[in-house]
């Protein structure tokens, strides 16, 4: 029997474990936005490879010629812009897995590692260069390693929308919890 | 499917318009369907277009009326001349260029004497019209520019030693006319072999030298060709050596077989993008990396010639083969800043493109020349069903511009059956263009995975394609080995290609030789590269006796092909072996000395020199058969052959043994025993 008239403990000041909740909110917030960028690069690269391979359906036009035009080599050149974002893309992805690391947020951080040692990978194994980048113009117009790339693409578009929510539904938790 | 490269003759089509289909832009050819006489149904898009009235009038027969009888749907192979609507800019003219090593190296291998001896006889031959260019640039550890504007009194060198920033000393008169020039071109040609025999340099500037050649030829555009000598040791792209020698016989991986840097490759891609192409000549005698430096022809669509241990004294054969080639090589017919389409059926799709160009788009390629001894080898796929069609097509289009600066377009279509059963594919098959590109295949994987994968394959695609002959098309029992009519020479070639310098293991092969050998399988046409896979082999010492047909008033005998072992080869023979390039005569130790003395021109067998590369002209009959037989070969191509004749201790009888594919090596099965090993794994 509990006897009446015991005092409750006074809610003390806020204490470390506090802190990591408003640490948690903030990488979940800052994760929302980076994934947005993540979203924006992965739709690039699905419509930069997406033109560069429907450029043999040759509609109805007025150009009557068989030369590559001007048109298609910017296309080759456009892939080469999107390497140039391959590398900030892998960056950003590595920041917020250290950032989860920090704020020990250990599910977020299982989820994402898989990509990591995806990314790991893919950067090991690319085709000899001096420059970074993933993409060989050489080799690229090979249907094989075209069609690779396009479901490359729309994997990590679907992987990148998810975390979006995710994280969304993650903040929102942390910050309700807390 | 191979074209035989001679077209005879060949319809140039000179009218205003050029019917096309008007969704797929494919040309009209004898394979479309024409619907009442003014219509016409493409045959690649199944589109129905309309005839132009141009059209309806057939200038060979003066009739109206008649559009099928017009020579463009008469003749599967026809070329245009493209009108100004196929020019990005005015027909360019031919413009060469030659970067030449003289380090103290190329010196002493002596090659300089022979290009430039080569370049004085073939200047009036070499391809083009009045508007023709040429220039020279050579190169050690400083990049040297030669001043051939007309009216000097001698050429005039101009020495850039800043290879870190390379630049052009003079604007312009370092590419000049031919014709305006010429006297002041011969006096280069003739002073350049002694200028450089007292060098000390021994470095290589090759990565600036190119360099330098880009920015010359980036107007025009045009074909640079580079003569090396050696690894290049000083300034951009400089190279390493990575061939570890002991690594030569290893059976388990290969390494290096891929470009160390990717500057040859921006290099070549640069180029392309320029319309220059570039040719390399490499004559070394160490290793010097050509997976490196192949990257420069590869994708800019130049040519690769290598010389292994060049030495102009010591080694006579390379020297007269270098001869040869460099006459083919400046006579030849060349085509400027081409690009080339392929088209297929709706239903198929192309995969893969193998050969020297840069693969621009899904199906168009971008050549910086063209030129008539390339190979190029087509993937393609089937993409949906084709149960309702009968007949699919390939129609390839080259526009180019030649060069006599006409802009041109060459059109071939293939029309293939498609057949419902399996027994008719195999009744169809054609084992030496399905040998051929699994090669190309082959050399890929090599480079991208790994040689031992690049092997599997090749033995799984012959397991495969038996097995699924044996459970389908034929009702005998699991035991036996069967291959249809079409195949049954499939397993002896796979042999052949495992036991080539491509793909060998077990066997020492130097690196350079190896990575030759596979840009080879990659640029080479059909025919030449068979009989550099499976050389023919035929006994020569009786001749005499054998059945001869008339070709042009010459009696040609026609000994039989011999099977590639050394069960054939007997003592008391004397036998050829045509291996595309080179012709192999190997004299056997008792080899009658009626023979030796009619055909070689010796008294015996020891008498006969180490170094015999040209048979003497001796009047008896079997002499003047042999020689008829030789040029015979010869005739049949159009890269002339070196000869040399092996006694038992010769060096070369390595390379010849080598050929013999049909025998055990300590390395490798004999035929007999490959065949054993696929029926295993088949009936597994």
């Amino acid at each position: 029997m509990i006897a009446p008239g015991i005092p409750r403990a006074a809610p003390g000041p806020p204490g470390p474990a506090a802190m990591a909740f408003t640490f948690a909110a903030f990488c979940y917030m800052l994760a929302l936005l980076l994934t947005a960028a993540l979203i924006f690069f992965a739709i690039w690269h699905i419509i930069a490879f997406d033109e560069l391979k429907t450029d043999y359906k040759n509609p109805i036009d007025q150009c009557n010629t068989l030369n590559p035009t001007v048109e298609k080599v910017k296309k080759i050149k456009r892939v080469k812009i999107a390497l140039k974002l391959v590398l900030p893309e892998y960056l950003i992805h590595a920041f917020f897995c250290v950032m989860f690391l920090c704020a020990a947020e250990w599910l977020t951080l299982g989820l994402n590692m898989p990509l990591l040692a995806y990314h790991i990978w893919r950067y090991m194994s690319r085709p000899v260069m001096s420059g970074p980048g993933l993409y060989d113009p050489t080799t690229i117009m090979n249907a094989d390693i075209l069609a690779y790339c396009q479901k490359e693409g729309w994997c990590k578009l679907a992987f990148y929308l998810l975390s979006f929510f995710y994280y969304l539904y993650g903040m929102i938790y942390v910050l309700v919890s807390s | 499917f191979y074209y035989s490269s001679c077209v005879i003759q060949l319809p140039v089509i000179t009218s205003s318009t050029i019917v096309r289909c008007r969704s797929c832009r494919t040309y009209i050819n004898p394979f479309v369907s024409f619907i009442d006489q003014r219509r016409w149904k493409c045959n690649l898009c199944y589109r129905v277009n309309d005839v132009p009235e141009e059209f309806m009038y057939n200038p060979l027969t003066r009739s109206y009326g008649e559009p099928h009888k017009r020579p463009e749907v008469q003749n599967s192979t026809v070329e245009f001349i493209a009108s100004s609507d196929y020019m990005l800019r005015p027909p360019q003219p031919a413009v060469y260029l030659f970067v030449l090593d003289v380090s103290h190296n190329a010196v002493e291998a002596g090659y300089l004497t022979i290009v430039c001896q080569s370049l004085l006889e073939n200047l009036d031959k070499l391809p083009g019209d009045s508007r023709t260019r040429i220039g020279f640039i050579t190169f050690d550890s400083t990049v040297q520019f030669y001043n051939l504007q007309e009216g000097l009194s001698q050429p005039q060198m101009l020495i850039v030693s800043d290879i870190d920033d390379i630049f052009l000393p003079t604007p312009d008169s370092l590419l000049v006319n031919l014709h305006e020039s010429k006297e002041l071109i011969k006096d280069l040609l003739n002073a350049l072999p002694n200028m450089f025999t007292n060098t000390r340099e021994t470095h290589s500037a090759l990565g600036p030298a190119l360099q330098a050649a880009f920015k010359l030829m980036s107007p025009t555009g045009g074909r640079i060709s580079v003569f090396q000598t050696q690894l290049p040791s000083l300034g951009a792209g400089l190279l390493h050596s990575r061939e570890d020698p002991n690594q030569r016989s290893s059976t388990k991986v290969v390494q290096h077989l891929g470009p160390a840097t990717d500057f040859y490759k921006k290099l070549a891609l640069d180029c392309s993008g320029q319309q220059t192409a570039v040719d390399l000549f490499l004559l070394s005698s160490q290793y010097s990396d050509l997976a490196s430096l192949a990257c420069m022809s590869k994708y800019s669509a130049g040519c690769i010639y290598y010389y292994p241990s060049f030495h102009r004294s010591h080694n006579p054969a390379q020297a007269e083969k270098l001869q040869k080639d460099l006459k083919r090589y400046l006579t030849r017919k060349i085509g400027f800043e081409a690009v080339m389409r392929i088209r297929c059926t709706k239903g198929l799709s192309i995969h893969t493109f193998h050969g020297n160009f840069f693969v621009r788009s899904t199906d168009l390629l971008s050549l910086a020349n063209v030129n008539p001894d390339a190979g190029f080898a087509v993937q393609m796929s089937i993409e949906e069903s084709l149960t309702d069609t009968s007949l699919v097509c390939f129609q390839t289009a080259l526009l180019y511009t030649s060069s006599k600066g006409e802009r041109r377009i060459r059109v071939h279509t293939l029309c293939l059956p498609v057949v419902s059963s399996l027994a008719d594919v195999y009744a169809g098959a054609d084992v030496q263009a399905v040998v051929c590109l699994l090669a190309n295949m082959a050399v890929d994987r090599s480079v991208s995975s790994s040689l031992s994968d690049a092997r599997d394959a090749l033995v799984n695609a012959v397991v495969d394609s038996l097995a699924a002959y044996m459970s389908t098309a034929s009702n005998l029992q699991q035991s036996m080995l069967i291959a249809p009519n079409s195949l049954k020479l499939f397993p002896l070639y796979i042999l052949a290609l495992l036991k080539q310098k491509a793909f060998r293991t077990g066997t020492s092969t130097r690196l350079d030789d190896r990575v030759y050998a596979m840009c080879q399988m990659k640029s080479q046409p059909l025919v030449h590269l068979m009989k550099m896979i499976h050389p023919n082999l035929y006994r020569i010492d009786k001749l005499i006796d054998e059945s001869t047909i008339h070709v042009n008033d010459r009696v040609v005998p026609q000994p039989p092909l011999q099977k590639l072992s050394a069960e054939k080869l007997t003592r008391e023979g004397a036998f050829l072996m045509d291996c595309g390039s080179i012709f192999y005569i190997w004299i056997g130790k008792n080899c009658s000395n009626n023979f030796i003395k009619d055909v070689l021109g010796y008294p015996n067998y020891a008498s006969v020199p180490q170094k015999m590369t040209q048979l003497p002209e001796v009047d008896a009959l079997s002499s003047e058969r042999t020689r008829s037989f030789i040029s015979w070969l010869r005739d049949s191509r159009p890269l002339s052959p070196v000869l040399q004749v092996i006694k038992d201790e010769n060096p070369a009888k390595t390379d010849f043994f080598q050929h013999l594919i049909e025998d055990r090596t300590e390395a490798a099965f004999s035929y007999y025993e490959f065949l054993l090993n696929i029926q295993q794994q088949i009936c597994k």
